[in-house]
């Protein structure tokens, strides 16, 4: 027992030690550099996902090339009062004046409380949700219209499925989340509209056993193309591999993930917007507030087609995407039933990726089976 | 008072004649409840240290970053507490029923419940005193999370099913709820993107403690952890909790009301856990929604487990993880580490104060001199 005791002591005397050591060297600061512009990008989940976070620090890594500005990062932060004090980190320890919180969640209140609190900090937030009236100055946010995307992905998967049965796993039945699933059945149904399109809501974010069991479902449905809206799509895309489906991707490239069923995919670009805010402080010319694009802004951007796409699908799909690219193309366009046959959109009517009606978007449409409660 | 004249009572007796007696034992014990998990955590350090030497990264470093984060600065400080003040009142959800015995692991649905009941409160009180619909809020908040932590009490204490396991169930109900009801019937329809609840209003928010940016949450988690050490080690009742703890059949033998007891230790200890989610929605939050849902009931097992069950040494391990959580940040960002070396430091720890209960009353030195002659 002795023996222990003076283990324990001389390991007591070396932390003791090791301590000191810190106590003394913690107070020196970091000072940062003239003239460099210090970056902070802070995710919600893993920054090497395959999906919504690993976009966006793609587009980091890239801007970690540009002279005079250095790049912080910080993963899996809760959307709590925790991103809060990485923010607040983030500024006070390492002089960070150009914040990219990139979660939804982390807008209101907690960025919006930093924002107040450092007037001299730039906020960009990735959502879309600041308003002139509401919101300080030094705030702002950013967003891209993914739903073109989806909708090519549906022209793909509707000339590359035999069973003329598509599958889509959603986390959340909110605004964004539809428009994308209706934008790929519509896409689908464009090629045939015999074409259905079964959803499954996992619930939150990220759920890698429900969407493996929900992937699992679909195939044994007789599905055979499926895609998702889930923070990481690794798992669909690997198990649907697996059970020798085809998918479609979602946020990034996923194609590594499956080699024989990649078709194509619907990815976000955000390094246009990261190049365009940092230009813009750099230069000291006024950070716009609210900034918004598809893929003719370059905001989003399609996976290079896979082995499995036909030709006919490829031009299909390349002939809606040189429409889209002139802008004002419209998804959604009147006469449009949802799938309990209510009419949401009036015969005439059309709204293209800009318009304010499909932000509130809340039915699935005529050929989509599921529902949203 | 039972408590103490029945240990007074057993040390008069076990002193032999003829010897002095042991004046310095009791300073002694008490550093054997300092001194051993202090010991653990050197250990789980160099243990974390050899780790990060394998992986080419210095353990110096490491504790600088750790210091600087945690405990470097005022603001460090404030970062710190910020994440310990939830865990405060989530361990003792775990460290109250462990008195019986008890091992309840599903704090976190009371957390999201309680949060859920006080806005449910405080949506029809909008416009009484603020002051009114806080104390409203927090006995909504902690009756929610002691129903259903006193459910699975009952279950317990009636009907003999393993508390653990129907408290971790009764948690994924309560997860499953709290999603329904948010998404559902209490929706703020304005909410699109992040289904919540409507906002409590500005004005019913608590204030933050005065000369700091802290909220009361740490203030009154500390009071509640002071009065559970009173009440478990300085009453009748917490006296008849241990000796339940310690020997169920004496204790049913002497008379002792069991099963009352147990469904109370529960109830009490789930009203903490719901009191935090009051706290969450009536300090951080401002309505109810996913964000409550951020893991703090599960911390609190962890907590609760390094503290021995012991409400003050709750306290400091509740820092320590804060401070953990709080230099979580900075250690990515200036090493370059993971998300995941965190919660690897704390699996250290974790296993390194489990493993050290093995020594208490096996070190000589610490044990009173007649059992060492």
């Amino acid at each position: 027992m002795s023996l222990i005791m003076r283990a324990t002591r001389r390991q007591m005397l070396h932390g003791l030690g090791a301590s000191g050591l810190a106590l003394a060297a913690g107070l020196r600061p970091r000072p940062a550099r003239a003239g460099e512009l210090v970056v902070g990008f802070i995710y919600v989940g893993p920054k090497d996902d395959y999906g919504y976070n690993q976009a966006h620090a793609e587009a980091a890594a890239i801007l970690k090339t540009m002279p005079g500005v250095k790049i912080l990062e910080e993963e899996k932060v809760p959307e709590t009062d925790d991103v809060e004090k990485t923010m607040e980190s983030m500024i006070e320890l390492d002089g960070a004046s150009l914040l990219f919180p990139t979660s939804f969640g982390y807008f209101d209140p907690y960025m919006l409380r930093m924002a107040k609190k450092y007037k001299d900090v730039q906020f960009r937030h990735c959502g879309g949700l600041w308003s002139k009236d509401k919101h300080p100055m030094n705030a702002g946010s950013y967003f891209g219209y993914i739903g073109m995307g989806q909708y090519l992905n549906g022209i793909v998967a509707g000339h590359t499925t035999k069973t003329k049965k598509l599958g889509f796993i959603a986390a959340k039945p909110i605004p964004q989340v539809l428009i994308n699933v209706n934008s790929f059945a519509l896409g689908a149904r464009s090629v045939d509209p015999s074409i259905t399109t079964q959803v499954i809501f996992t619930g939150d974010w990220s759920m890698p056993v429900k969407e493996a069991e929900a992937t699992n479902g679909l195939a044994d449905q007789g599905i055979d193309v499926v895609t998702c809206h889930v923070d990481g799509p690794k798992v669909v895309v690997e198990t649907a591999e697996h059970r020798g489906m085809y998918t479609c991707g979602y946020h990034a490239n996923q194609a590594k993930l499956a080699p024989k069923g990649y078709l194509t995919g619907a990815e976000w670009n955000w390094i246009t917007v990261y190049k365009m805010f940092v230009e813009d402080v750099q230069s000291g010319r006024p950070v716009p507030n609210f900034v918004r694009g598809g893929l003719a802004e370059g905001f989003v951007k399609m996976s290079p087609y896979g082995p499995a796409v036909s030709e006919t699908a490829r031009s299909h799909a390349d002939a809606v995407k040189a429409e889209i690219m002139k802008g004002g193309y419209s998804v959604f366009k009147g006469p449009l039933k949802d799938n309990k046959g209510n009419q949401v959109i009036a015969a005439g009517a059309a709204y293209p990726e800009t318009a304010i009606q499909i932000e509130s978007m809340n039915y699935l449409v005529d050929g989509v089976a599921g529902s949203l409660s | 008072m039972t408590a103490i004249s029945a240990s007074a009572g057993a040390a008069s007796i076990t002193v032999p004649s003829g010897l002095a007696p042991d004046r310095t034992y009791p300073a002694r014990r008490a550093l054997e409840a300092v001194g051993i998990p202090l010991a653990a955590l050197v250990i789980a350090f160099v243990a974390f240290s050899i780790f990060l030497l394998a992986l080419g990264k210095s353990p110096s470093d490491f504790a600088l970053l750790v210091w600087k984060g945690a405990f470097g600065s005022w603001f460090s400080v404030q970062n710190t507490l910020q994440r310990a003040a939830p865990l405060l009142l989530t361990a003792l959800c775990v460290a109250l029923p462990a008195q019986l015995g008890l091992v309840i692991i599903g704090g976190e649905g009371a957390v999201v419940l309680g949060g859920l009941a006080a806005t449910v409160v405080a949506l029809p009180l909008s416009g009484a005193p603020p002051v009114l619909v806080q104390i409203a809020m927090a006995i909504a908040g902690a009756a929610m999370g002691a129903v259903w932590i006193g459910i699975a009490g009952a279950l317990r204490a009636l009907r003999g099913v393993n508390e653990t396991i129907s408290s971790l169930l009764l948690a994924y109900i309560g997860l499953a709820l709290f999603n329904h009801l948010v998404e559902g019937p209490l929706r703020d329809p304005a909410s699109l993107n992040k289904p919540s609840t409507w906002g409590i209003g500005e004005a019913n928010m608590m204030a933050a403690l005065p000369g700091t940016e802290l909220h009361p949450g740490l203030l009154v988690g500390a009071i509640a952890c002071v009065l559970c050490w009173v009440l478990i080690s300085r009453t009748s009742v917490g006296f008849a909790a241990r000796v339940t703890g310690g020997n169920l059949r004496a204790a049913q033998l002497q008379g002792l009301k069991v099963a009352r007891l147990v469904i109370a230790a529960c109830a009490l200890g789930g009203a903490f856990a719901g009191l935090a989610g009051m706290i969450e929605v009536a300090a951080v939050h401002g309505r109810a929604n996913a964000s409550l849902a951020a893991g703090y009931g599960y911390t609190g097992v962890l907590i609760a487990f390094l503290a021995r069950h012991n409400p003050i040494a709750i306290m400091p391990m509740a820092v320590l993880l804060g401070g953990i959580g709080a230099a979580g940040g900075l250690l990515q960002r200036r090493m370059g580490l993971p998300d995941a070396t965190v919660l690897l430091l704390e699996g250290f720890i974790f296993v390194a104060i489990l493993a050290s209960e093995t020594l208490y009353g096996r070190i000589l030195w610490f044990q009173p001199r007649e059992r060492r002659a």
